[in-house]
């Protein structure tokens, strides 16, 4: 054996024998390092003779390349010795929960009230709002209900306490004033819906003190009966997402406007709770009607020259009814078992692409 | 209000059935609520007859019985003490529903005796009478006979009048408009006046404000009692109490005609002149109807329900005795003392005509809402005295006898609906429906109108026609609201940037992030009590409700705050304390339009479970992460808002809570913890977290015509990191030393963020160690090491001016 091949036969073994990567590079230092074994023999082909450099270098450098080799897999077999190592004293029990988080949701009724505002908003409606403290004039007088008329009594007004003035403030009963502050402030064309809170002075298992409205308001030159239909038609399917949806226009009774309807719409209550789009029974679900002339006077709009309509309906019941939420009174109640069970996700913002609900 | 089928073909000649009147009803605008048809509910009962009843083997009690039915003869056991040969009763066969008892019939054996039907009571049949036991009917009822017929069920619709319509609560009104929409052909029962036989002996005396017209008749030598059975039926069935004669018929022309009469024993008058004038007392502020126990009106009546009122000068007064006695109040109630009875003998008929809002507040005032008051409140045809009080005369003369006097009369009727101009092309202008004009003018003929040369005048009975869109209605109703054509609005152009208002968009975009951080949506009243408001800086007097639902919740809301707390409390009376719940809704400050604002408050009540990783407990600073990030969501300017310590409202805790603002009249929002004080007054159990922003404080952004944004200038150059340690007062702010950091170069440095506070040893007492890591982004060269020393430097000294020492 000659000197080299026991060089290398050392080598070798002492790479057999590292036991981690800093062996490894002991060893390597040792061979291939400034002043390595390996080295100092490749130092010596400087004093050789061209024919003896040629043969005795090609003969070191393949001993050199060996061993480099030989480093590299024994250190990568070691790194992955090593990581495997660690990885095994890292593993966590994953069955372990996760940090609590909570779960937000958005309320039912201002989820239904997102997604009529985003129906009329399609059908090319803005956006009006009021105050919920209102006076008489903008709640009752400018809408045509006589003073002291039975229609004004029929609406559980909630009042503030005189003032010495003699005025007398109220909760609004309906989100009408917000038509009449429209009406006042803007030439028609108008079509607006105005959404928002209304009071009644009223409690049971389907009337609450406060409730939501959404009305519309349509004002221009040639606006008729069918148009409503249409806009109530196309609304309530829409809004129920089943083109089963069947509408009834009834005739009814409002100081406001003149003709004046209910829309019913065709629901099953066979099974004790109300399906609908299914079932020959009715149910009402929204007034409407043609904006009465003295109204549009009140607002100073001419009745000979503009014509339109108006329709309102109650958003927590609509809410109720699509949903199937059994009792307003819960709407109001805070549980958050409720609201979870009843609320909706913060993503589910209603939009024409990816449906309402 | 409620009617048969049978009265309703006394004025309308038809073949409908119950249900097809009804639908008609609907499409004409009467609302129907109820509808009792006992003609299918009771269609499979008959009458039978027992043949034979003898002891039932095996039970004392029962029997077994032959009976006679429309299916043959058959054995029926049978429990009813009466159960006996030849009575006539009636049977129900097997599979009949008993409505009575809620079950279907089947063949079963009765101890052991089959039993092939059942022989039932009245209450079996949810009919009036003796429920000891089966019915016992007449014998000349045939076998097979249906038991509404041998009963005289009738069929009772109930329906609700909307306030324009008072003609529709007299059965004819419902017939003229019924026949109008084609459902069969009005019989006009008009009213043949009745010979006087002498002049009145009683006078009568309006004064046109009190009572505008008021007809009357003496009819002397009448015989009073029980009315005949088919007066008193004709009440019952919708009903009523049949009380006598007299009184019934005034009932039944009440409900046949919309009229409404009153009967006066004229023998119980004093004095030969009835008076209708307004009350003597003087009105009283407030509500006259509630006098105070020992303060009484100065006049007051016993009424016929036997309940003594206080009259006051805004009702109508009926009086005898030279107008000194009270005798009965205008429109709504007649008085006890001159009521007619089974003796009375000599009877006085009224019928007048009262001003509906007069007898409407009347009603509210006295509480009475009779028969009577409802119509004269909604409006009694002015038409209709004379009418009211000749067939008030043909009954009694038919029912009871008598001789009657002159009519007579005192006032006139208030003046007649005047003709409205009227082009019937308006109809399709307002409705869309094309109904010719004749079919137009027809409709409006059949309901009572009259139309002539371009003018409509309404009949005496629709005071609710005022215009020609009231005319629209008539004949768009009667034409059918099935028939609108539905038509597509116009297109219009669409608002650029969507329909919402920059505040109702980010009152949306609020609802949503505040939901998405984990947060329940709540909707809760916009009122609360006075108390609660108060310890949130609310409850002024001009946002106390008069009239509350419930004494807690008397007045407007200040702030979202407390419905939410209270919120919580319940949660966690019901075993569930740890909550997050927020509202976007409105909080008052006066009762004037900007008196009212939009809030965005949420709470955290945390009580999270228990967790293994043994994390910090939610604390007031996530509520303020939470916070931060929603402001910046809107679009707030964060980076410019003071955090202005201990001036938020007093139901925060002093030391745990700021505003967030501008300036200081320009706040954004407060945030902290709750004053654990509040938090006992409201018995909820703290800590409760909490943020209020106002929406409209929050500053727009400014409106820029195109959505483009600045180009990203992100610099090449590595940001470099400094840590410095400053001494301070432990009652300092940190916020002071991050913006004394912040404002040492406000190009180079981007960011200081505070990552330790510590207080402990190595620091003096009263004094705390704030340390910052500040981040300086080199803007156009690397930074050399002197730059950056003399960048410290003035970091240093800016803290120094806020009263902090570098930690040595």
């Amino acid at each position: 054996m000659t000197d080299l091949a026991t060089l290398e036969a050392e080598i070798t073994a002492q790479i057999a024998a590292a036991g981690d990567v800093a062996a490894i590079e002991a060893v390597r230092v040792s061979a291939l390092g400034k002043s390595g074994s390996v080295s100092a023999l490749l130092k010596t082909l400087g004093s050789m003779s061209p024919e003896e450099r040629k043969e005795r270098g090609a003969q070191i450098n393949t001993v050199r390349d060996r061993v480099q080799t030989a480093l590299t897999e024994r250190k990568a077999y070691l790194e992955a010795a090593e990581l495997n190592a660690r990885l095994a004293s890292e593993t966590l029990d994953l069955t372990l929960p996760a940090p609590y988080r909570r779960k937000g949701s958005v309320h039912p009724t201002m989820q239904t009230m997102d997604e009529m505002i985003s129906i009329f908003a399609e059908m090319g409606f803005a956006v009006a709002e009021g105050p919920d403290i209102e006076d008489d004039f903008h709640n009752f007088t400018a809408l045509n209900f006589p003073e002291k008329h039975p229609a004004r009594e029929m609406h559980d007004t909630f009042f503030f306490n005189p003032k010495e003035s003699g005025e007398r403030m109220l909760l609004r009963t309906h989100t009408s004033p917000v038509q009449v502050r429209t009406m006042l402030n803007q030439k028609p064309p108008i079509r607006i819906i105005a959404p928002g809170r209304t009071y009644r002075c009223d409690s049971d298992a389907t009337h609450t003190p406060m409730f939501h409205q959404v009305e519309g308001l349509v004002i221009d030159k040639a606006i008729h009966m069918g148009h409503l239909k249409w806009t109530l038609e196309t609304f309530l399917a829409r809004f129920f997402e089943t083109d089963a949806v069947t509408t009834r226009f009834r005739p009814h009774h409002f100081p406001f406007t003149e003709p004046s309807a209910e829309t019913d719409v065709g629901c099953d209550r066979s099974g004790g709770e109300i399906k609908i789009g299914t079932g020959s029974d009715w149910l009402e679900i929204l007034g409407c009607g043609m904006v009465h002339p003295n109204v549009l006077k009140a607002c100073g709009i001419d009745p000979d020259e503009y014509q339109g309509f108006a329709f309102g309906m109650g958003v927590d019941r609509l809410g109720m009814l699509k949903y199937g939420m059994p009792d307003l009174r819960d709407m109001f109640a805070s549980d958050s078992r409720w609201l979870g069970h009843y609320g909706f996700s913060a993503f589910a913002a209603p939009n024409l692409a990816s449906g309402l609900s | 209000m409620k009617f048969t089928l049978s009265w309703l073909k006394d004025h309308l000649q038809t073949d409908a059935t119950i249900s097809q009147v009804v639908d008609a009803m609907t499409m004409a605008g009467l609302e129907v609520e109820h509808v009792t048809d006992p003609a299918t509910k009771l269609a499979p009962f008959t009458v039978a007859k027992i043949v034979e009843a003898v002891q039932h083997p095996n039970a004392d009690r029962l029997r077994v019985c032959q009976v006679d039915t429309v299916d043959g003869r058959k054995e029926i056991v049978c429990g009813a003490p009466n159960a006996r040969a030849g009575l006539t009763t009636i049977y129900a066969p097997i599979g009949a529903y008993v409505p009575g008892l809620g079950v279907t019939l089947v063949e079963k054996p009765v101890r052991g005796v089959v039993s092939n039907g059942m022989l039932c009571s009245a209450s079996e049949l949810e009919a009036a009478g003796d429920s000891d036991g089966i019915m016992e009917l007449p014998d000349s009822l045939a076998v097979g006979t249906p038991a509404v017929d041998a009963l005289g069920l009738e069929g009772v619709i109930d329906f609700e009048v909307t306030p324009n319509r008072p003609d529709w609560l007299g059965v004819n009104g419902i017939a003229r408009d019924l026949s109008a929409a084609g459902l069969g052909t009005f019989i006009d029962r008009k009213v043949e006046p009745v010979a006087g036989k002498f002049p009145c002996p009683i006078k009568v005396k309006v004064d046109g404000d009190a009572c505008h017209i008021f007809a009357g008749r003496l009819i002397k030598g009448v015989k009073n009692g029980p009315s005949p059975k088919w007066l008193a039926d004709r009440l019952t069935t919708i009903g009523l109490r049949s009380i006598n004669i007299l009184v019934d018929i005034t009932n039944l022309i009440t409900y046949d005609r919309a009229r409404p009469l009153h009967v006066y024993d004229a023998d119980k008058l004093v004095g030969d002149v009835i008076e209708a004038r307004l009350g003597k007392t003087p009105a009283q502020p407030g509500g006259a109807h509630e006098p105070s126990p020992q303060k009484h009106a100065d006049e007051q009546l016993i009424a016929l329900d036997g309940k003594t009122y206080d009259l006051s000068s805004e009702m109508s007064v009926i009086a005898d005795a030279g107008g000194e006695r009270p005798i009965g109040i205008g429109g709504v109630m007649g008085g006890e003392s001159t009521g007619c009875s089974d003796e009375t003998v000599n009877v006085f008929v009224e019928a007048a005509w009262f001003d509906p809002i007069r007898t409407a507040q009347t009603g509210r005032t006295t509480g009475i809402s009779s028969d009577a008051q409802y119509r004269f409140a909604r409006g009694v045809d002015p038409e209709s005295c004379a009418d009211g009080v000749e067939l008030a005369t043909q009954l009694i003369l038919e029912l009871c006898g008598g001789e009657p006097s002159d009519l007579t009369v005192a006032g006139k009727a208030p003046a007649a609906p005047a003709p409205v101009d009227f082009d019937p092309a308006y109809v399709q202008k307002l409705s869309g429906l094309s109904v010719t004009a004749d079919k137009t003018n027809a409709i409006l003929t059949a309901l009572g109108f009259k139309v002539e040369g371009g003018k409509v005048t309404p009949p005496s009975w629709r005071r609710d026609v005022h215009g020609k869109a009231d005319l629209v209605e008539e004949v768009a109703r009667i034409a059918g609201f099935d028939s609108l054509p539905s038509t597509p609005l116009p297109e219009v152009a669409r608002a650029v940037g969507g329909v919402l208002t920059p505040k109702q968009a980010r009152a949306r975009l609020a609802r949503r992030a505040l939901a998405a951080a984990g947060y329940q949506e709540a909707v809760t009243w916009s009122f609360t009590s006075k108390a609660t408001a108060e310890l949130f800086g609310g409850g002024q007097a001009d946002l106390l409700l008069a009239n509350p639902i419930a004494a807690e919740l008397d007045c407007m809301r200040p702030s979202i705050l407390p419905n939410l707390i209270e919120a919580a409390g319940r949660n966690a009376r019901q075993g569930f304390p740890d909550v997050a719940l927020f509202e976007v809704g409105p909080v008052f400050h006066s009762d004037r339009p900007d008196g009212q604002r939009t809030a965005v408050t949420a709470i955290l009540a945390p009580h999270a479970p228990r967790g293994w990783e043994k994390r910090p407990a939610d604390d007031l600073y996530s509520v303020k992460a939470d916070l931060i990030a929603l402001l910046e969501e809107m679009g707030a300017p964060v980076a410019s808002l003071q955090t202005a310590q201990g001036s938020a409202g007093a139901w925060w805790h002093p030391g745990r809570s700021a505003r967030l603002q501008l300036g200081p009249k320009a706040v954004l929002a407060e945030f902290g913890e709750i004053h654990p004080g509040v938090l006992k007054a409201l018995d909820v159990a703290g800590p409760v977290y909490a943020f209020e922003i106002w929406l409209e404080a929050v500053p727009e952004p400014k409106k820029k015509a195109l959505k483009t944004k600045p180009a990203f200038t992100g610099s090449a150059l590595m940001p470099l990191k400094r840590d410095f340690a400053f001494v301070v007062e432990a009652a300092k702010s940190a916020g002071d030393l991050v913006k004394a950091a912040l404002s040492a170069d406000k190009a180079l440095v981007t960011a200081a963020r505070v990552f330790d506070v510590y207080q402990g040893p190595g620091v003096a007492d009263g004094f705390k160690s704030v340390a910052l890591e500040v981040t300086i982004q080199p803007v156009d060269h690397t930074l050399a090491d002197a730059e950056i020393e003399a960048l410290s430097a003035k970091i240093v000294a800016g803290a120094e001016k806020a009263g902090a020492k570098l930690r040595g």
